[in-house]
């Protein structure tokens, strides 16, 4: 299968005031048409840029975007108009997405308003259409997005996203505003919606659970660089960076009587700005020798689609 | 496990905003025996911190009313006390561990006078002496003494919640509310923080009341739960009753809402619909107009607590009848 979205050697750099941040540093994906891609990492790995730049929201220091196989790294004012319509975005906060001076109906609508796709009466069907894809009541269309709970706000959100008929969407943290019952609503609903339409997701989160249940393959994150990449199965069973194998032990399951081994890790994180050469993990890292601290592993396969940058891979 | 350290009997609060009476807890019993540590479980609106403050007495005043009920710590009425006595209560005897680490310290002060100060405020001793106080407590949260002149924003989240859980336990008080203590915290951090918590409730024998939503949390730290759902408690046991053998249909919607690790499900199977406007709550079982077991007669009558056994007990019609059921299996 051809991939929908690929990245090679992608790369964003910020300016601060000791130097560089290297926010997304060196990362090379590839997402398959209606397939969904998870990103995790925690807080500060550059995730949500990873995302914003694939939305050309950033531009990149260097490295290559290439979508449908064309190179998509620094298009012109029209052809990014033109790309916009196949790539949309689901926010985080359902709160601050959404425009607080706009009716439903209104904020659905922006979109297609602005490609001048609809007009009048069809515009009103369409929206009346995406209102019931999305599973909102059609007496809300005049309200306004306050007078409204997260998940129907969330729901929002993604009947805009949806306008446009893209063919890719970026979820940056869709469900981590919601509570688990609405939480589970909202998953659903892209999953259906994933299935409907064919759309080609990358999913960004901090919730294991969350990613392993809607994920085909997931890439885990740390500090600008990619640290393992796997089908989600497979990364749960057997995780092979020694981060991921510490992320996942550290999550609480809601499950007694379960003994696991919990790996706590050090607290010490090495800064993104001017970072040095080595592996960005190995100040925190249990096996780390002096090689993890000089050179940085690029992702090796270790197995059929299972990639993992780690020195040490093969001994631990 | 006998002594009871709190007791809350048929606690009610109120909001009283402009725009009506929000009614955010409705009959709450609960109690907390010495040592034990309480899970308050449930989503947004539930309740959860609303009945946290009012056993710190910290409600907005004078928005937020306790409307009836009793809350005794230690055997002592705390609806009682006078401004004075509350002031020495809270911190001492009852101390409380916000959610975000970021804006519940205070930015201009070094974390470790912040711990000094909680300690002075309770205790007759010099300044020299609590900072030492504030050295030790200081490193048994795990930050090295020599940082107690550096500034919150010289830590990283986790480390600030560590130095909120030092002040809390500073003067080592009976009962600690944690409301949702790790939840801005990365999961990394968050596995440091409950594995400390969990630790400093062996080494200082404190009870605990966690507030949370994410059972993960429960089954790692609690041996009491209490589901709540619109202000009422609608199942209450202990950790192996909730998760072994839930009841409510809230309950098992909680968690079936959640995905599995373990399993791959294709779908969730999430609880319909929103919970009910809190200014204006139904007059049967709040829970009905989601519940898939729902009966006509559930939308009629507010449903009766349920004895299970002598902790297990369910806020259900459904559940009525299996109490003398079980005492029947059991004779």
């Amino acid at each position: 299968m051809l991939p929908l979205v690929e990245t090679k050697g992608l790369k964003k750099h910020f300016r601060v005031p000791d130097g560089w941040l290297h926010a997304v540093d060196g990362i090379d994906i590839s997402i398959g048409e209606g397939m969904t891609l998870g990103i995790v990492g925690e807080s500060g790995c550059g995730k949500s840029t990873l995302g914003r730049l694939l939305l050309q929201l950033l531009e990149p220091t260097d490295g290559v975007i290439r979508f449908q196989q064309k190179d998509v790294s620094s298009p012109n004012k029209a052809q990014l108009k033109e790309l916009r319509k196949d790539m949309q975005m689901i926010f985080q906060d359902p709160y601050s997405s959404l425009n607080p001076r706009m009716t439903v109906a209104e904020i659905i609508s922006e979109p297609m308003r602005r490609y001048h796709l609809y007009k009048g009466a069809a515009l009103r069907d369409r929206v009346t259409t995406l209102m019931n894809t999305v599973g909102l009541e059609q007496r809300l269309e005049n309200s306004y997005p306050h007078e409204l709970d997260g998940g129907r706000r969330q729901r929002i959100g993604i009947a805009r996203a949806l306008a446009l008929e893209p063919k890719f969407i970026v979820c940056d943290e869709p469900v981590s505003a919601l509570d688990v019952s609405i939480q589970a609503q909202i998953l659903n609903l892209m999953m259906d919606l994933q299935e409907e339409y064919g759309l080609t997701y990358m999913f960004i989160t901090h919730d294991l659970s969350v990613v392993k249940h809607i994920s085909d393959d997931i890439a885990v994150m740390y500090l600008g660089q990619l640290v393992e990449q796997s089908p989600a199965d497979r990364l749960f069973e057997e995780p092979r960076h020694p981060y991921s194998k510490a992320l996942l032990s550290a999550i609480p399951r809601p499950k007694i009587r379960v003994e696991r081994q919990r790996i706590i890790l050090k607290e010490e994180i090495s800064s993104p700005i001017n970072p040095t050469p080595g592996c960005r993990f190995a100040p925190r890292c249990i096996y780390a020798v002096d090689e993890c601290r000089t050179s940085n592993q690029e992702l090796v396969e270790v197995d059929s689609g299972h990639f993992v940058a780690c020195h040490r891979v093969n001994e631990i | 496990m006998d002594e009871k350290i709190l007791e809350i009997e048929n606690l009610a609060v109120e909001y009283r905003t402009d725009d009506g009476v929000v009614k955010a807890v409705n009959g709450l019993d609960l109690t907390l025996e010495k040592g034990g540590t309480l899970g308050l479980v449930g989503e947004t609106g539930a309740g959860k911190t609303t009945t946290a403050l009012s056993i710190m007495r910290l409600l907005p005043d004078p928005q937020g009313v306790i409307t009836s009920g009793s809350i005794k710590f230690a055997g002592q009425d705390i609806l009682s006390l006078s401004k004075g006595e509350l002031r020495k209560m809270r911190g001492q005897h009852i101390s409380m561990v916000f959610q975000d680490p970021m804006t519940s310290l205070n930015p201009i002060l070094t974390v470790g006078d912040q711990i000094a100060e909680a300690i002075r405020l309770h205790e007759k001793i010099s300044r020299a002496e609590a900072a030492v106080r504030a050295q030790s407590m200081l490193e048994r949260v795990g930050i090295p003494p020599n940082r107690y002149s550096e500034y919150p924003h010289q830590f990283s989240g986790g480390m600030k919640q560590r130095v909120v859980i030092a002040i809390a336990l500073a003067c080592n008080p009976q009962l600690l509310i944690a409301d949702e203590p790790t939840t801005a915290l990365d999961v990394t951090i968050q596995a440091q923080v409950l594995a400390l918590m969990n630790k400093l409730k062996n080494d200082f024998e404190t009870s605990m009341i966690i507030i949370t939503h994410d059972l993960g949390v429960v089954a790692e730290m609690c041996d009491r739960v209490a589901i709540l759902y619109c202000g009422e408690i609608v199942e209450y046991g202990s950790l192996e009753d909730i998760f072994d053998h839930p009841e409510h249909p809230y309950t098992k919607g909680l968690f079936s809402s959640i995905p599995d690790l373990d399993t791959r499900a294709s779908r969730l199977t999430p609880i319909p619909g929103l919970a009910p406007d809190p200014s204006r709550l139904p007059k049967g079982c709040k829970f009905a107009n989601r519940c898939s077991m729902k009966r006509p007669e559930c939308v009629k009558t507010d449903p009766p607590v349920v004895n299970l056994d002598d902790l297990h007990r369910v806020k259900c019609l459904l559940a009525q009848g299996k109490d003398a059921e079980q005492h029947a299996t059991l004779g």
